[in-house]
């Protein structure tokens, strides 16, 4: 096989996907629909907040909803591209994942390929508009730093958000009941993202924000973005290598995977 | 346990927005709660939202499609009968399982709100009844859907991203317009699924509208269980007709 031939199969398996997904075309429109809904109720949230008070964590509500922008279409694309690598506990369970491992492609993007949820781009469109209207009101002093920052950010975000997706999914190689505890990591971690990480405190905040990285994915850069000095301490240019921290991430959770699948012994089924 | 500890990471998260909305607002009060309040019904939320499940219940969905769906109907009970009945056990488990460790990690980490009336706990008792009631109600009819459609996948998602927001489990619904909480009382049962009875454990209100409160969720309990079997006559019919 030539090297240029080795994403064909890949393309194919994207292209058989978009082609079954669009065939019932009311369906697909209606869950193109029903998606931006859940973003469009996070933001309402967020509105409704700010209704009740001025600030949050002592942010005012343009600050916050950059944050708030930039969390959202990282999250979006990430559960666009990797999100539905939750389902490998239901591979393992029926053995489709042996299938997928004798197939001489590599089995993480062959799994994600095989069931891309296309109807979640719309959500990922909302959440960048989201982005784009908020970065427009927040009146923001534009450098050539800031510039490049604005799109790395929200890029580095999606690493991240598909580092954590893979990662707590790895963990069902161990552990084929995985049940939701995933789910306090992905969409927990998107809700810690989403707010100013000053509204949290103790050891919360140290394990989220530090420990997970989460403070990286749209805290630091935004404060980047907006000029705002730390109130937790840290120096400003952290906003501006914080995109580190999702490489460092996506080490992590590739490292997890191989050993993982290593790990694999069949169900037998 | 899994899911426990996913409603307590979720717990964490919510409590400490809701008390960074309460630090800012004017007097510390945020939409009428004080920040002990404010504790109290997140982490009594995290754990009624699994005593009055929520979500994830396709089983009769599943079951219409199927076919397994003819067994129920031979039986000599109502199938919302019968469905009623084991969703109530279900809920009684959980109480155990799912309410009290979200509570009990609410009370170690934050300043909780200790009901002072006498008659607040069982009041909250009945209230988170009529709430499971009123939950299977919605979801009965969400699942019924399938008689009709097949797939009720649609109705299940708008479902999930309504109900969370519109019973109170993201933000207290008096966070919003006077107006717009009473209309959502009154005109859907979202609110009495989870905001109703963490009103009446924090004592939002004085005694009578605390009973009121309750009394509409009970008006919605009849209301949707009565829906569900009229749904349910409906659908017998007409699938006696496809089956020939």
């Amino acid at each position: 096989m030539a090297e240029g031939d080795v994403p064909r199969p890949y393309l194919a398996l994207l292209r058989g996907q978009a082609r079954a997904q669009a065939a019932y075309r009311a369906s697909f429109v209606i869950d193109l629909a029903s998606n931006v809904f859940a973003t469009v109720m996070d933001v309402l949230t967020v509105l409704v907040l700010f209704r009740v008070s001025r600030t949050l964590g002592g942010f005012t509500l343009r600050e916050a909803m950059v944050i708030v922008g930039m969390s959202a279409v990282a999250f979006a694309a990430a559960d666009l591209a990797v999100g539905n690598i939750e389902r490998i506990k239901t591979y393992v369970r029926t053995g489709l994942l042996d299938a997928v491992l004798v197939r001489p492609l590599g089995a993480l993007p062959q799994l994600l390929l095989m069931d891309l949820p296309l109807r979640k781009i719309s959500r990922t469109i909302f959440g960048a508009t989201v982005y784009a209207v908020a970065l427009g009101a927040a009146g923001i002093d534009w450098t050539p730093a800031r510039a490049v920052l604005v799109v790395v950010a929200p890029l580095a975000g999606v690493v991240f958000f598909g580092a954590i997706f893979v990662a707590s999914a790895a963990v069902a190689f161990w552990w084929v009941e995985t049940g939701e505890i995933g789910n306090a990591f992905t969409y927990g971690g998107r809700d810690f993202a989403t707010y100013p990480i000053t509204v949290y405190s103790g050891w919360f905040r140290r394990l989220f924000a530090y420990g997970l990285g989460f403070a990286f994915v749209s805290y630091y850069p935004a404060l980047a973005l907006l000029g705002r000095t730390d109130p937790l301490g840290l120096p400003p240019w952290v906003g501006y290598v914080a995109p580190g921290v999702a490489v460092l991430a996506a080490a992590a959770a590739a490292a997890v995977w191989r050993v993982g699948i290593r790990h694999y012994r069949s169900t037998g089924s | 346990m899994a899911g426990a500890f996913t409603n307590t990471v979720f717990g964490f998260l919510r409590c400490y927005v809701l008390l960074a909305v309460a630090g800012a607002a004017s007097r510390g009060l945020a939409g009428g709660y004080d920040r002990a309040q404010l504790a109290t019904f997140v982490w009594a939320g995290q754990g009624l939202l699994a005593v009055v499940l929520l979500w994830g219940w396709s089983e009769l969905a599943d079951r219409i499609r199927s076919g397994d769906v003819a067994g129920d109907l031979l039986r000599p009970v109502n199938p919302v009968v019968s469905y009623l009945a084991a969703d109530l056990g279900r809920a009684g488990h959980a109480v155990l399982t799912r309410f009290v460790p979200p509570v009990v990690t609410g009370l170690l980490f934050f300043d909780m709100y200790v009901p002072g009336r006498w008659f607040t706990v069982p009041l909250f008792a009945v209230s988170a009844v009529l709430a499971t009631v009123a939950c299977f109600g919605c979801r009965y009819l969400v699942n019924s859907v399938a008689y009709w459609l097949a797939d009720a996948r649609g109705p299940m998602i708008a479902w999930v991203l309504g109900s969370g927001v519109l019973s109170g489990l993201y933000f207290p619904l008096r966070f919003m317009p006077d107006w717009l909480a009473v209309a959502l009382w009154v005109a859907t049962p979202f609110p009495s699924l989870l905001q109703t009875p963490l009103d009446v454990l924090v004592e939002r209100d004085p005694p009578a509208m605390q009973v009121g409160l309750v009394a509409v969720q009970a008006y919605w309990a009849v209301l949707l269980i009565s829906a569900c079997l009229w749904v349910q006559r409906r659908a017998e019919r007409k699938l006696v007709i496809q089956g020939g």
